[in-house]
C-alpha cells in the first residue's frame, strides 16, 4: 500500500517580531530597523503515512504538531520541502469555521460544502443526511447565530465528514458537544478507520495514541524525535516531556501544571457530614474528587494534617501508603481512610496536595484547606453536659473562677 | 488498489505555487466564487426591509445632491446632466465599492482562512462579483432615467460596454488581490485606500466632462490619460450619454461654433477599443503580478491573522 501522506523536507518559519508594525504609519516611523526575527516552526523532517493507517502526532504545546497538521491541510504553507497528498482531504480543525451567522443553517450547509470543496450537487445529494446526523432537522431554516454552541458543533462535523475524505486530519478539539454527540463522533471516526481511511490524529494524549494508532510521530521543538511503532514513540514522547526545558531541573521550584485538579473534598466519619468533630482515636475517611485533562501516569497524592498552630503532625503520600498509582484518567475519587486518628483535642486542618513522582511538577495544591475538630466525649460533657448550677453565698475567689 | 489510488486529486503542497496551477486552481474554485459572492449578498441585506433597493437608493441620492450642486448652483452647463452623471458614476461605484471589498476581505474572513484550506484568492474576487451584481441592480436606475427622459443612446457605441466592463473587472481584480495580501500585514492599506480612491474619484470625468480638462491641460494630456478607470468611464459615456459636445444654441450669435462646449474626447469606436485594450493588457499583467504576490503571503496569511 502507497503512502497517503509524503512529508519530504518539509520546515516552516515564521517571521516573529518582538514588537510588530502592522500599520503603515508604524512601518514608517520604524523603516530600516529589523522587523524581526526567524523562528523555526518545524525543521526540516520526512514522514510517510501509509494508506489506510491511523497515525498519531504527539507533542506538547508548541512543538509544531500543529502547525505540521495545518500544512497538511494546506491552511499553511511550508517554507520549503513538499507535501503530496493523495486523495481528498477533510481537516477538523475547527468545527463550523466559516458559518455565515446571519445565514440559515441550510444556507450554511451549501456555502461550507462549496468551501470543503462539495459541489452543489454532491450537498444536495447529502443535504438530509448531513441535517439527520446533526440532528437539526427542526432548525435548519434558523439563522445560524441562534443555535446554540452544540448545534453548531454538531452541524460543522456533520458537514466536514460529508466530504468523504480519503484523509481526515483531526485536531484534539474534538471534545466537544454533548457526550452523545461525542459517542456519535467517534464511532464515525471508527468507521473511517474501518474503511481503511487514512487519519492523522494531534494530540498530547499519549493513551490515545496507544489505543487507535498504528503509527505515531513525536515533534520536540519543531524537531521530529521519533517515527513509527505507537509504542516507542509515546515513550520517547515521555522521555522529551521530561527533559523539556519548560520543565523545571531538580532543586528548582516545581512548575505548576494543571492537568489534574482536586474537586470536591469531604470528610466522612461516624459523626456523619454535618458535625465536623471526631473523637480522639476514631476512624476518618477523606474522600478527594478529581478530574483529569490528559491521563496522568506519574501522580502523588499527599495528604498532610496540621495543627491549629499550623505544625504539620501528620502526613502520608499514595506511595507511603503503598498504593499502586495506575495512569489517572477522566475524573474519580481517591479516598484515604485512617482507622483511627490518634490526636489529642484540638483543631486540624487537612492540606491535599497532587505532584508528579519526581516532584518536578505540581498539579494541584490544597493548603490547610480542610478543617475538622478532635473532641474528648468525656470532656465535652464535662463543658456542656455536666449542669452547674451557680449561686452566691459568700465571695470567694473559688465563685468567681466558676462564673467566668 | 493502484487504480483507487490514480483516481484520486493528488496535491502537491510547496513554498509556492506556480502560477498556472493558481489559476486552474481559481478556476476549479469557481462554484464557490458563486457561493462566496452569494453569501456577501445575503449577509448585507438579510435583516433589512428594503433589502437590495438599498443598493439602487445610493446612486439615486448621488444624482440628486450633484445635481442640484453641479447643475443648478454652479451650472456646469451639461445638458441631460443626469443621463452623463449616471453613465460614469455607475462604473465608478462598481470599481471602488468592488475594489474596498477585496483589499478587507482576507482580514474580514479571518476565521476560515485561520482553519479551512481553500484558494484564498476567491475572497477579494468575491467582492468583486458581489460588486458587480450591484452594478447591475443600480443600471435599472439609469435605464429608468433613459426612459423616463426618452434618452437616444449611442447604439454604435453599445458593444464597447462589455469590453470596458471586462477592463474594470480585471482591473479591480488585479488591485484588490494585491492589496488583499497587503492588507493582511499592513492593515493601514484599507484606510489608505478609502482615501486614495476619494482623490482618484475627483481625477476621473464623472461628475465633469473630459474635455474640460483636455483643453486645460494642452499637449500634457497624456499625464491624464494614465489614469485607467478613466477610459471605462469615457466608454460608458460614450455609449449611453453620447454627446460628444453642445450643440450650444448661443453659438449661432456669436457666428463661431467651436464656442460648443466639448465633454467628450471625438474618437471613433476604435479609438476607445484601442484604449480600453491596452487597459486590458496592462490589467492581466498586474493581475498575474498580484497572484504570484498573494501566492507568496498566502501561505502565512493563517499565522497572520
Amino acid at each position: 500500500m502507497g503512502s497517503a501522506i509524503s512529508v519530504r523536507n518539509v520546515s516552516k518559519h515564521f517571521t516573529v517580531a518582538h514588537e510588530r508594525y502592522p500599520s503603515l504609519k508604524e512601518r514608517v516611523i520604524h523603516l530600516g530597523r529589523t522587523q524581526g526575527e526567524d523562528f523555526v516552526a518545524l525543521h526540516p523532517m520526512d514522514i510517510e503515512i501509509a494508506e489506510g493507517t491511523t497515525f498519531g502526532l504527539l507533542g506538547h504545546n508548541g512543538s509544531g504538531k500543529s502547525t505540521l497538521l495545518k500544512c497538511i491541510a494546506g491552511i499553511l504553507r511550508p517554507t520549503s520541502g513538499e507535501i503530496e497528498t493523495r486523495g481528498r482531504v477533510a481537516a477538523l480543525l475547527e468545527l463550523g469555521a466559516g458559518f455565515q451567522p446571519e445565514l440559515t443553517g441550510r444556507e450554511n450547509v451549501y456555502l461550507n460544502g462549496a468551501i470543503l470543496g462539495m459541489s452543489k450537487r454532491d450537498l444536495a445529494r447529502r443535504f438530509d443526511e448531513i441535517v439527520a446526523f446533526a440532528e437539526l432537522e427542526q432548525f435548519i431554516d434558523t439563522q445560524v447565530r441562534f443555535y446554540s454552541s452544540g448545534m453548531y458543533v454538531r452541524l460543522g462535523f456533520a458537514i466536514a465528514v460529508s466530504v468523504d475524505p480519503d484523509i481526515l486530519l483531526v485536531d484534539e478539539v474534538l471534545a466537544v458537544g454533548d457526550e452523545a454527540f461525542q459517542r456519535k463522533c467517534l464511532e464515525r471516526v471508527e468507521r473511517f478507520q474501518l474503511e481503511g481511511r487514512t487519519i492523522v490524529v494531534v494530540t498530547h494524549a499519549a493513551d490515545l495514541v496507544r489505543r487507535i494508532c498504528q503509527a505515531a510521530a513525536v515533534l520536540h521543538h519543531g524537531n521530529l524525535v521519533a517515527c513509527g511503532d505507537p509504542g516507542e514513540s509515546v515513550q520517547v514522547f515521555r522521555e522529551h516531556l521530561r527533559k523539556s526545558e519548560s520543565r523545571p531541573k531538580p532543586g528548582e521550584a516545581p512548575a505548576v501544571n494543571d492537568i489534574f485538579r482536586i474537586g470536591t473534598v469531604v470528610l466522612e466519619h461516624p459523626g456523619g457530614r454535618s458535625c465536623s468533630s471526631i473523637e480522639p482515636g476514631g476512624p476518618l475517611s477523606v474522600r478527594v474528587a478529581f478530574d483529569v485533562d490528559a491521563p496522568v501516569d506519574d501522580l502523588v497524592l499527599t495528604i498532610m494534617i496540621h495543627d491549629s498552630e499550623g505544625r504539620m503532625v501528620h502526613g502520608v503520600n499514595t506511595e507511603d501508603a503503598g498504593f499502586r498509582m495506575p495512569t489517572v484518567e477522566g475524573s474519580g475519587e481517591f479516598v484515604f481512610a485512617f482507622a483511627q486518628v490518634p490526636l489529642p483535642d484540638g483543631e486540624y486542618a487537612i492540606t491535599l496536595c497532587a505532584t508528579s513522582r519526581d516532584g518536578l511538577y505540581i498539579y494541584d495544591w490544597h493548603e490547610q484547606r480542610y478543617r475538622f475538630d478532635v473532641r474528648d466525649p468525656a470532656r465535652a460533657l464535662a463543658s456542656h453536659d455536666f449542669p452547674v448550677r451557680v449561686t452566691l453565698e459568700h465571695e470567694t475567689t473559688y465563685d468567681r473562677a466558676l462564673q467566668r | 488498489m493502484a487504480s483507487t489510488s490514480t483516481s484520486r486529486p493528488t496535491r502537491l503542497s510547496t513554498a509556492s505555487l506556480g502560477l498556472r496551477e493558481r489559476i486552474a486552481d481559481i478556476w476549479r474554485s469557481r462554484e464557490l466564487l458563486v457561493a462566496f459572492t452569494r453569501t456577501e449578498l445575503k449577509v448585507k441585506y438579510k435583516n433589512s426591509v428594503l433589502g437590495f433597493v438599498w443598493s439602487m437608493l445610493n446612486p439615486a441620492l448621488y444624482l440628486v445632491v450633484f445635481y442640484v450642486v453641479f447643475q443648478l448652483i454652479l451650472g456646469s452647463g451639461i445638458p441631460n446632466f443626469p443621463i452623463f452623471l449616471l453613465s460614469g458614476l455607475l462604473v465608478w461605484n462598481l470599481f471602488s465599492v468592488g475594489l474596498a471589498g477585496a483589499t478587507g476581505s482576507v482580514v474580514a474572513n479571518a476565521g476560515l482562512v485561520r482553519k479551512v484550506s481553500f484558494s484564498r484568492e476567491i475572497l477579494p474576487l468575491a467582492s468583486i462579483g458581489a460588486a458587480l451584481v450591484h452594478f447591475f441592480l443600480q443600471a435599472i436606475v439609469l435605464v429608468i432615467a433613459l426612459l423616463v427622459f426618452r434618452y437616444d443612446v449611442a447604439f454604435s457605441y453599445l458593444p464597447l460596454l462589455p469590453v470596458a466592463l471586462l477592463a474594470l473587472l480585471a482591473l479591480a481584480a488585479a488591485l484588490g488581490v494585491l492589496l488583499a495580501a497587503v492588507n493582511v500585514k499592513l492593515r493601514d492599506t484599507a484606510h489608505f485606500l478609502e482615501l486614495a480612491l476619494l482623490g482618484w474619484f475627483w481625477l476621473t470625468p464623472i461628475v465633469y466632462p473630459y474635455e474640460v480638462v483636455a483643453e486645460k491641460l494642452g499637449s500634457s494630456v497624456w499625464i491624464y490619460q494614465l489614469n485607467p478607470v478613466m477610459w471605462v468611464v469615457l466608454s460608458f459615456q460614450r455609449a449611453i450619454y453620447g454627446q460628444v459636445d453642445e450643440p450650444v444654441a448661443s453659438a449661432s450669435l456669436s457666428g463661431a461654433a467651436d464656442t460648443a462646449t466639448k465633454i467628450l474626447p471625438p474618437g471613433d469606436q476604435w479609438w476607445y477599443l484601442w484604449h480600453l485594450g491596452i487597459v486590458i493588457a496592462a490589467s492581466v499583467g498586474v493581475f498575474l503580478i498580484a497572484l504570484r504576490f498573494f501566492g507568496r503571503a498566502e501561505g502565512d496569511f493563517a499565522e497572520e491573522l
